[in-house]
């Protein structure tokens, strides 16, 4: 069936909070109604009509045709079993407390992608901005669950206090990937700059060509793993250069030491 | 009873009598298929009868390593018990002492049951506090470090009450090899059936039982109407060419598994014929009043 679209008629003149448009959200709701959802985050009214034409569609799928550096919080507390693709780039908090369901994102991504995801299936075609999978601030931990796929690269701090989920950066990141990780598993296939896994208490962190991590990172030499196996597979249609890493025989660095050392950083060896 | 022949091989008009179970079950995976096979084997030893053993185990089918979660050789291995938390004590048991210990293995869910028991969830304290949960896809799979590396193990494993277990063939032959070439046919044929497992030795039993005893407090005795060497001193089931007696159990995760398994041990047993083979099939029951699930050999027949 034909999803239900939004048409970007022109650039937004202010930043935009689309977390209003979430399937669930929609439904019910007229043409019209939707048309008069207000979406600007100042004074200056802008409104759902001002800036899209809607056709109607199947609500389980919402596409973007035409995105925005300025279009923030898209997908925001998306549920299990809806989908939006966005044709065009988004700006801050894309998938943000996402539950589930997937989001796709043709251009680039703002910063905070996924933040405080829960189970969403996130993939930005482009590149993303700093926090990737972060915490706002204030918050005690990042994503919570999900996977985000990033085709180009990150930027800074990316997998801040990541909990839980797969965060997979097939570019290159920024700095100090993997900072205050607690756990689940982060993989950047390109170069990490700066300092990885600073503070990392039980998370997983797999880097195709190695990096910075410091002297409290301690070598427990090559090593075959059932995870990596089991990953590899369940990443095989998501990422397959990701699945390729971890077909290789990887050396296991056990850290941070700096906090509990339950952590680890994997590379092929 | 008029009876019934197909190729020869006499068929008793009579019927399977079986009761719902739970059941259960896990995937084991190992760097090869023979490591795969020894943790199944492990696992599902010493657990024929509920009576004696707590479960009814055994191993369905081997699964290719294309179908595993991670790539390797695997062995499904199915348990089933009289109630959720029996199954539940008898798979986290031999789940840590015959699959944890045994070199390279693995462990996924298997079964999609309306209920999830915790087995990984379990065993990770093993791990000494050294273990590290994953969570892909939703399911949550714990690493737990051993002296080969990890021993990986899925959370939850599903359970489903609606198992059938108490299947049943009596396969009668002239003599021990010809009623054995019959019933390992017949089991070979089962093998094959998903869902199903026949928990004997070699998935068949030379003892089997009916309800009570002459002695005080044995609630099942050894069956003296299919007994041979009883035959005119007994009230005998057996006819005057029937020298040996051979019985499948099949326990399944579903009623059609179960049926369906019957149906392949018979047909396999009637293909072959009196003359290489068994000369009669039965069924047991108990008269069709303790267990819901029936299953009559005529419906069965090919």
């Amino acid at each position: 069936m034909k999803p239900f679209t939004f048409t970007l008629r022109q650039e937004p003149p202010q930043r935009v909070d689309l977390s209003a448009l979430t399937p669930d959200r929609l439904a019910g709701k007229s043409v019209s109604q939707i048309e008069e959802i207000e979406i600007g985050v100042t004074r200056i009214s802008t409104k759902v009509g001002d800036l899209f034409k809607i056709s109607e569609g199947d609500l389980k799928t919402l596409r973007y045709e035409g995105g925005s550096s300025r279009f923030d919080l898209l997908g925001t507390k998306l549920l299990p079993g809806f989908e939006i693709h966005v044709e065009g780039d988004v700006g801050a908090q894309c998938g943000r407390l996402a539950k589930g369901g997937k989001i796709t994102i043709a251009g680039n991504a703002g910063p905070h992608v996924a933040s405080g995801n829960l189970g969403a299936d996130i993939e930005i075609k482009g590149d993303a901005g700093d926090f990737l999978a972060g915490p706002l601030a204030g918050e005690l931990a990042g994503m919570a669950g999900g996977r985000v796929i990033v085709r180009g690269n990150a930027g800074a701090r990316a997998g801040d206090r990541l909990r839980r989920g797969i965060i997979v950066i097939e570019g290159d990141t920024g700095e100090d990937a993997g900072a205050r990780v607690i756990a689940g598993t982060i993989f950047v296939l390109g170069e990490a700059k700066g300092r990885i896994g600073y503070l990392n208490k039980r998370g997983s962190i797999v880097l195709a060509r190695g990096g910075c991590f410091g002297p409290t990172y301690v070598d427990c030499g090559p090593q075959e793993l059932t995870f990596t196996r089991f990953l590899a597979r369940s990443l095989r249609d998501h990422s397959a250069v990701a699945a390729e890493l971890l077909s290789c025989k990887l050396r296991r660095y056990g850290g941070d030491t700096a906090v509990y050392g339950k952590g680890e950083i994997l590379t092929p060896d | 009873m008029p009876d019934i022949v197909r190729n020869g091989v006499r068929i008793d008009d009579n019927f399977a009598e079986a009761f719902p179970m739970s059941g259960t079950g896990i995937l084991i995976t190992a760097p090869n298929a023979k490591w795969a096979r020894q943790a199944a084997l492990t696992m599902t030893g010493f657990a024929t009868s509920v009576i004696g053993c707590g479960c009814e185990a055994g191993i369905d089918c081997e699964v290719p390593p294309q179908e595993t979660p991670d790539g390797r050789p695997g062995v499904r291995a199915l348990l089933f018990a009289m109630s959720s938390k029996d199954a539940e004590k008898q798979l986290v048991n031999r789940l840590g002492q015959c699959v944890l210990t045994c070199p390279g293995s693995a462990v996924y869910s298997t079964v999609a049951g309306e209920f999830e028991i915790k087995v990984g969830d379990a065993v990770r304290q093993f791990g000494d506090k050294w273990q590290m949960s994953k969570v892909v896809d939703g399911r949550r799979y714990w690493r737990v470090p051993v002296m080969d590396g990890e021993f990986f193990c899925e959370g939850k494993v599903g359970l489903t009450k609606k198992s059938v277990g108490g299947g049943n063939l009596l396969i009668m032959g002239a003599d021990w090899d010809k009623t054995m070439r019959a019933t390992e046919a017949a089991v070979s044929a089962i093998d094959g059936v998903a869902d199903a497992i026949a928990p004997f030795p070699g998935g068949i039993v030379r003892s089997g039982s009916k309800v009570g005893s002459q002695y005080k407090g044995m609630s099942a005795s050894t069956n003296d109407a299919y007994c041979p060497t009883l035959r005119g001193v007994t009230k005998s089931a057996l006819d005057a060419d029937i020298g040996c007696v051979l019985e499948i159990v099949i326990d399944g995760l579903t009623d059609n598994a179960v049926r369906e398994a019957m149906r392949a041990g018979l047909h396999a047993i009637i293909e072959m014929g009196p003359e290489q083979g068994a000369k009669r099939v039965g069924a047991g029951n108990y008269g069709g009043k303790l267990g819901p699930f029936h299953y009559h050999l005529k419906d069965l027949l090919p």
